[in-house]
């Protein structure tokens, strides 16, 4: 087990590294002088101003030089300085990963929980209209574009019904402490996390009711119907359980996606997690703050990848950790 | 194909968007640029504009006739892109194996490991929004699934014996990969690649939501990202491209999964 851990960790490193790597000449694919530009972001475009940027950034280096300076300072977790907000890139995501991490969360235990649900009880009375009701509407929310549904269901439920708050973390200027704080993020968190939920619900409904149904037809199953267990028993213990494997690994596959996501809703409703920072930095055109976000984007994929495969491990006995 | 009932309401819906893609521009020929009302103008009241008019009292409808080009056409194209990077990748590490498998599936996998939409968007970025720079980031975020599965197919096909007896009568390699192995690992990457193109339209039009479309050519993603200020006092403004997008997407997946079950029964329940 613990072989397996250290092992996925050294991978991972190696890719975030050759991640880190890309970054660095994406940076300098980016359109005019990077010292030019930097000084443009800045506000100040005086030739000493930018001959002082070039020294500090090592941009007057030959470009291993400043490629290893460059992956040394993000191991030192140095992301650069974000002009346009006179701020180090890595204290303004800091501030915000954590909206975006409950977000993404709470989407990702919403879409798992409802999507076994209705994948189960699709699986469950295959055929029958609840069966094609369920799959028409997972195929719905599948092809629809999350910023439109975000933009849909705040039309609904803000707009017309008045129902939620259409934008933010939580009441500005409500002052709220203890527990009265806790449930108003709460109701600023209902739209986000459903929006990103339901598109990623869809992917789970079909691929737990396909995966159900194969499991079904196994012998296993059969086995444990001839021993006169009950057909609840046997669609947890033995038909869900096994069925359950598929939905893991496309969770962990997703998790990249589930990031995407987080940047559209997170803009749609003034979420302020790293997938706004992310939009703002687009709007402004700003390239170390655009590729700092990046950056912690794929770390945390990386991260949740591993997890998966972790939990992969725990729900597949057969599978050893030797390997 | 005909007897699924899902593809053919597939087909249907993308054989409408197609002819519109084609034709649109010529039967109807109000310029989605052009004021032609006056602004805020509600659907439904006037019908030489029955879709209503936007902010700057542009013809909505115009739009999603002329959006209809840019995301059929960047869904197509980004996927043949990513056809032509993925493919190949795919056919040499599944034909070689040993290292140069090794080397070109790690390759592979750190493509895959990146999270997608946020390499577009940097891509984009950087590139300067334009249909080329849409096309070619959304074809490279999106060719590893392509090489995967060419890899499986082709390390399946290789040892079929008249992939054996080719290679006994001393055919070269690259003849046997291409005319040999890949015209029978086609039908599931037709599937995938039908899937890839609603994957790609829905990509497209979130980059385009989010700015980076490009400047000149109106989109579906662009019309509701620039609704989407004045969404309290014109709903219709975002809710009609975005039912555009969604019937696009929802056609190429259902078109997909009917090819699916025509081409590959066997494969009825893997496709991505």
């Amino acid at each position: 087990m613990l072989s397996f851990v250290a092992q996925r960790i050294v991978k991972g490193v190696v890719v975030l590294l050759a991640i880190v790597v890309m970054n660095f000449f994406l940076i300098r694919l980016a359109p005019g002088d990077p010292a030019v530009v930097m000084a443009g972001e800045a506000g100040a475009s005086d030739p000493q101003f930018v001959q002082q940027l070039r020294e500090k950034f090592s941009l007057d280096k030959p470009l291993p030089e400043q490629l290893a300076s460059y992956v040394k300072g993000i191991v030192t977790l140095d992301l650069g300085f974000s002009f346009r907000q006179q701020m180090p890139v890595s204290k303004l995501i800091s501030e915000r990963i954590g909206a975006t991490l409950l977000l993404t969360l709470s989407a990702f235990g919403i879409s798992l929980a409802l999507g076994i649900f209705f994948g189960t009880l699709a699986a469950r009375f295959a055929g029958s209209w609840g069966d094609s009701a369920i799959t028409a509407a997972a195929l719905i929310f599948y092809a629809t574009p999350i910023f439109w549904l975000a933009l849909m269901a705040i039309l609904l439920f803000s707009v017309y019904l008045g129902w939620l708050p259409s934008f933010g973390y939580d009441t500005v200027g409500a002052n709220y402490t203890g527990l009265a704080y806790v449930g108003d993020v709460a109701l600023h968190l209902i739209m986000p996390a459903m929006t990103i939920g339901l598109f990623f619900m869809a992917t789970y409904t079909r691929m737990t009711r396909a995966s159900m149904l194969e499991v079904k037809r196994l012998d296993f199953v059969k086995t444990a119907r001839a021993k006169g267990l009950r057909d609840n028993v046997i669609q947890r213990r033995h038909v869900l359980r096994n069925a359950l494997l598929p939905v893991v690994t496309l969770a962990g596959v997703h998790s990249g996606t589930l990031i995407g996501g987080a940047v559209i809703t997170e803009t749609v409703y003034a979420w302020p997690g790293i997938g706004r920072l992310m939009y703002e930095a687009l709007l402004q055109r700003d390239y170390n703050l655009l590729l700092g976000v990046f950056v912690v984007c794929s770390a945390m994929v990386l991260i949740f990848n591993l997890i998966t495969d972790l939990v992969y491990r725990l729900v597949d006995p057969r599978i050893e950790f030797a390997s | 194909m005909l007897r699924h009932p899902g593809g053919v309401i597939g087909m249907v819906i993308l054989f409408i968007a197609i002819f519109i893609a084609i034709l649109g521009p010529t039967l109807f020929p109000n310029s989605p640029w052009r004021m032609v009302q006056r602004p805020f103008l509600p659907p439904f009241t006037n019908p030489a504009v029955w879709l209503g008019t936007d902010a700057l009292g542009r013809d909505v409808f115009a739009g999603i006739i002329y959006g209809a080009r840019v995301s059929l056409l960047v869904g197509l194209v980004s996927t043949l892109v990513a056809l032509t990077v993925g493919v190949p990748l795919g056919a040499l590490a599944g034909y070689f194996g040993g290292r140069v498998d090794d080397a070109l599936m790690r390759f592979t996998e750190f493509f895959q490991t990146i999270p997608s939409f946020a390499l577009a968007i940097v891509l984009v970025a950087i590139l300067q929004p334009s249909i080329y720079s849409i096309v070619a980031s959304i074809g490279i975020v999106s060719w590893p699934p392509v090489a995967r599965l060419v890899r499986a197919e082709v390390l399946s096909l290789r040892t079929r014996e008249y992939v054996q007896a080719a290679i006994v009568t001393g055919q070269s390699n690259s003849w046997i990969i291409w005319r040999e192995i890949l015209p029978n690992a086609l039908s599931p990457v037709i599937v995938l690649a039908s899937l890839m193109v609603a994957t790609a339209i829905l990509l497209e039009s979130s980059l385009s939501f989010l700015g980076l479309g490009d400047p000149n050519m109106i989109s579906w993603g662009y019309m509701v990202g620039a609704g989407r200020t004045v969404i309290r006092q014109a709903w219709w403004i975002t809710v009609f491209p975005g039912v555009a997008i969604l019937l696009a997407v929802l056609a190429m997946n259902l078109v997909g999964e009917g090819l699916n079950d025509a081409l590959n029964p066997r494969l009825a329940k893997d496709g991505r």
